[in-house]
């Protein structure tokens, strides 16, 4: 039995640890701030956008511990997110049945779509932290393609293609009766995400997360220095499963309905392909991709309509085009930016006189 | 900390900038916020839709949404109706209630449309149905037979237009019952209220036991040959099919390499030769004898008034683009949509042209009646069957009209309106 070290994590400089936890809170505090005050000034349709980039957010940030800091690949984290997803849609209809219209009861949702995850998440991981990289992959991809199967096989509960819909109460009364229901989606999608990105930022810099770490560089060296490898990995791979869940779960919540063509095998390529383009190992680069996923799609649809194509080339390239534009992106940005998006900015901050490091 | 401040200051900063020129370049299409009514100026007006441009279910239904902006382009270019020229925005789906989930909400939260009109599918529209009526936002003539559409309590401002699936089934079921009698029936229908309709009304006609064998598919998998091969190993001898065009190729296909030949009697929503005969490619011949459904003039009827018309259209407008029953369904829920239009009257408001659609009396190029009123939200009502004789689509016999209850199915006599000359209506 390799018993934890018994040193507390002694603070690299004084005064770093507290400053960390500070800093944290702070740079949440500005971005809760910034959100309220972006949703006053966006249109409808751009805070429903807001509110998705924030639940993907969710499952990104998830994604870049596993993969980023862990060095686990997992091509499956989409059925991770459906799980989430169709755990919400469930729980909140049984709430619906039952009567009860308190809002506060969709919190009590997200919460079982967490838990229900990271169970699912924990028996994955299990078998995950037995694997190295194709092997690992094979399976996490193995975990995407069934998602469809499962929700048609048992279409009696899950609604088969059709999918469930997600009864959700409209705003708080609080916030008077004619409160916008898409501003209020940003800001209870904005409140969970934010709420998950401090807490994820706490832990990469927390002992916890120097193993994660220790274990992507050197998986020997990590067990020399005590760091018990197997039980590290699962972690990894429960909290960010968990990430996944609750991701997927704001998502049935902003589109009130939940179908199997959400999750497919493409979402889980995007996650992945979304988190190397933002920057792969930092949790900045995890909001690039989210950022990335939502705007894509909509970007490449304007962008068809900026030329004015024969209908049959229009049609052909509307499905197409987001998956070509990720795909080249990708192979741009490994080529010239390996650090993606959050890499090149850090370099080019890096690059301007009159700062030190 | 004297950094992290600046530090942070930058940030802020930066975003802000940011999120106010996100914030003013989102000027949403509808001509300044002066217009009282989303989507309609004194010289435009703006109507969305979502349609499967790719994925499983495009093939044939990618061409619908074309033809129905073809025929608003030809009204436009003769003055548009009372003076506003329609803007017809068509966004793919996929035929993936997720992705419809956010087309729609594009469609209403930022294009800012007047209506949503003809959106294509049974899964993919129910999907959207509580969002366009908490945005109160008309939903005219969904472009499925569910009987989700029609219903006035719930979804007051959604309205059907497709003859409803278990009408059709029961005009199916009736001919097999007088023509086919004592044979072995079978169906396979798509996993939702499409295929479960369908299954309703055939059953209404034939009773419980008078299906033998049921079957389901799911659009995301495209190999039927599990469901083909319980049809031939239960004997079948009649096979209904409620599938999707590509969905129909398929299964006609599959049972031909299985050696399994049975009568097909197939939907008007899979039934449309020239679509599934493009599926099939080579294997075209195959669709001999296939029966099917239609409520709309058959494409290939060059003697046809409305044929004559929207050939015009799509010479004129729509580039020369294949034309089939597809075509003709596009131009057709066009040409009811300016109907209502003119109907609403010149000062347009979304609550006056829910009133004018349920007042109903519209005349067009269906064969069957259309049933709108204050209490019946559904479309059409009835159904002519078609056969496939030397590689050419042709209706025999009446056409048939019935209910989605326990009536009986009758023959329904009164002849098509006439188009105008000008091929488009005027306020009567």
């Amino acid at each position: 039995m390799n018993a934890p070290a018994q040193v507390t994590a002694a603070p690299a400089t004084t005064g770093a640890g507290r400053s960390t936890l500070l800093r944290h809170l702070g740079i949440t505090l500005v971005a809760a701030l910034l959100l309220v005050a972006a949703t006053y000034g966006l249109e409808p349709f751009r805070n429903f956008q807001l509110a998705t980039v924030a639940a993907y957010l969710c499952a990104t940030a998830g994604l870049t511990v596993l993969t980023g800091l862990n060095g686990q690949l997992s091509l499956g984290h989409g059925a991770l997110m459906a799980t989430g997803a169709y755990t919400v849609a469930l729980t909140q209809t049984r709430i619906a049945d039952t009567g009860a219209t308190s809002g506060w009861l969709l919190a009590v949702s997200l919460l079982t779509a967490v838990v229900v995850t990271v169970a699912v998440g924990a028996v994955i991981g299990l078998a995950a932290a037995r694997l190295r990289g194709p092997y690992l992959a094979g399976l996490t991809l193995a975990v995407a393609v069934v998602v469809p199967a499962v929700a048609i096989t048992f279409d009696e509960v899950l609604g088969g293609e059709q999918g469930l819909s997600v009864p959700v109460a409209p705003p708080p009364l609080a916030l008077g009766p004619y409160f916008p229901y898409e501003r209020w989606q940003a800001w209870l999608a904005g409140a969970v995400t934010l709420l998950t990105m401090l807490l994820l930022a706490n832990l990469v810099r927390s002992r916890f997360g120097r193993s994660v770490r220790a274990v992507r560089d050197d998986e020997v060296a990590a067990r020399l220095a005590g760091i018990h490898v197997a039980r590290t990995q699962v972690l990894a791979f429960v909290v960010s499963a968990g990430c996944a869940g609750l991701g997927g779960g704001l998502l049935a919540v902003l589109a009130q309905s939940v179908s199997p063509g959400a999750f497919s095998l493409t979402l889980s390529l995007f996650l992945l392909m979304a988190i190397v383009i933002g920057g792969l190992g930092s949790l900045a680069g995890a909001v690039w991709g989210a950022v990335l996923l939502v705007a894509l799609p909509d970007l490449t649809h304007s962008l068809t309509e900026l030329f004015t194509l024969s209908p049959s080339v229009a049609q052909r390239w509307e499905g197409n085009l987001p998956l070509a534009i990720f795909g080249v992106t990708l192979i741009v940005v490994m080529i010239a930016a390996p650090g993606g998006i959050q890499g090149l900015l850090t370099r080019i901050g890096r690059a301007l006189p009159g700062r030190r490091r | 900390m004297q950094r992290f401040v600046r530090r942070g200051l930058v940030i802020a900063t930066s975003l802000t900038l940011l999120v106010t020129s996100a914030a003013c370049s989102d000027d949403g299409g509808s001509g300044g916020s002066g217009a009282p009514v989303p989507g309609v100026t004194d010289t435009e007006l703006v109507v969305g839709t979502h349609m499967p441009l790719t994925g499983p279910a495009s093939a044939g239904y990618a061409s619908i949404a074309p033809a129905t902006k073809a025929y608003f382009d030809y009204v436009n270019a003769s003055g548009g109706v009372h003076g506003r020229k329609i803007t017809y925005k068509i966004m793919d789906d996929g035929y993936n209630p997720a992705n419809t989930q956010q087309v729609v909400r594009q469609l209403v939260l930022q294009d800012k449309v007047f209506a949503v009109l003809n959106g294509l599918g049974t899964p993919t529209h129910t999907g959207v149905l509580d969002f366009l009526r908490s945005n109160r936002v008309p939903d005219l003539f969904v472009a499925s037979g569910s009987r989700s559409w029609d219903q006035p309590e719930k979804y007051p401002s959604t309205f059907g237009y497709n003859t409803d699936y278990t009408v059709e089934g029961k005009i199916l079921a009736n001919h097999i019952k007088t023509n086919l009698a004592g044979q072995k029936v079978c169906l396979l229908g798509q996993d939702d209220d499409f295929g479960r309709d369908t299954l309703a009304g055939v059953e209404k006609i034939l009773g419980a036991a008078g299906v033998a064998a049921k079957q389901t598919y799911v659009t995301s998998n495209t190999n039927v040959a599990p469901q083909i091969g319980a049809f031939k190993a239960a004997g079948c001898q009649v096979v209904v099919l409620a599938t999707v065009p590509g969905f129909t190729a398929l299964s006609i296909g599959t049972a031909a390499r299985l050696a399994f030949k049975p009568q097909w009697i197939v939907s008007n929503v899979g039934a449309d030769y020239n679509t599934v005969a493009k599926s099939l490619g080579a294997a075209a011949p195959l669709l001999e004898g296939m029966v099917g459904s239609n409520y709309m003039p058959m494409n290939n009827d060059a003697a046809n008034p409305w044929i004559q018309l929207f050939t015009k259209v799509n010479q004129s407008h729509n580039g020369g683009a294949p034309f089939d029953g597809n075509t003709v369904y596009g131009m057709s829920v066009g040409y009811l949509f300016v109907q209502a239009l003119l109907a609403a009257g010149k000062d347009l408001t979304r609550e006056s042209l829910i009133a004018a659609v349920e007042t109903g009396g519209f005349q067009g190029p269906g064969l069957a009646p259309l049933r709108f009123s204050e209490t019946d939200h559904s479309g059409y009502g009835g159904a002519r069957l078609s056969r496939v004789t030397g590689g050419v689509q042709s209706y025999f016999g009446p056409t048939y009209e019935t209910d989605e209850a326990d009536g009986p199915v009758n023959e329904y006599t009164v002849a098509p309106a006439t188009p105008p000359t000008n091929g488009i209506p005027s306020t009567s």
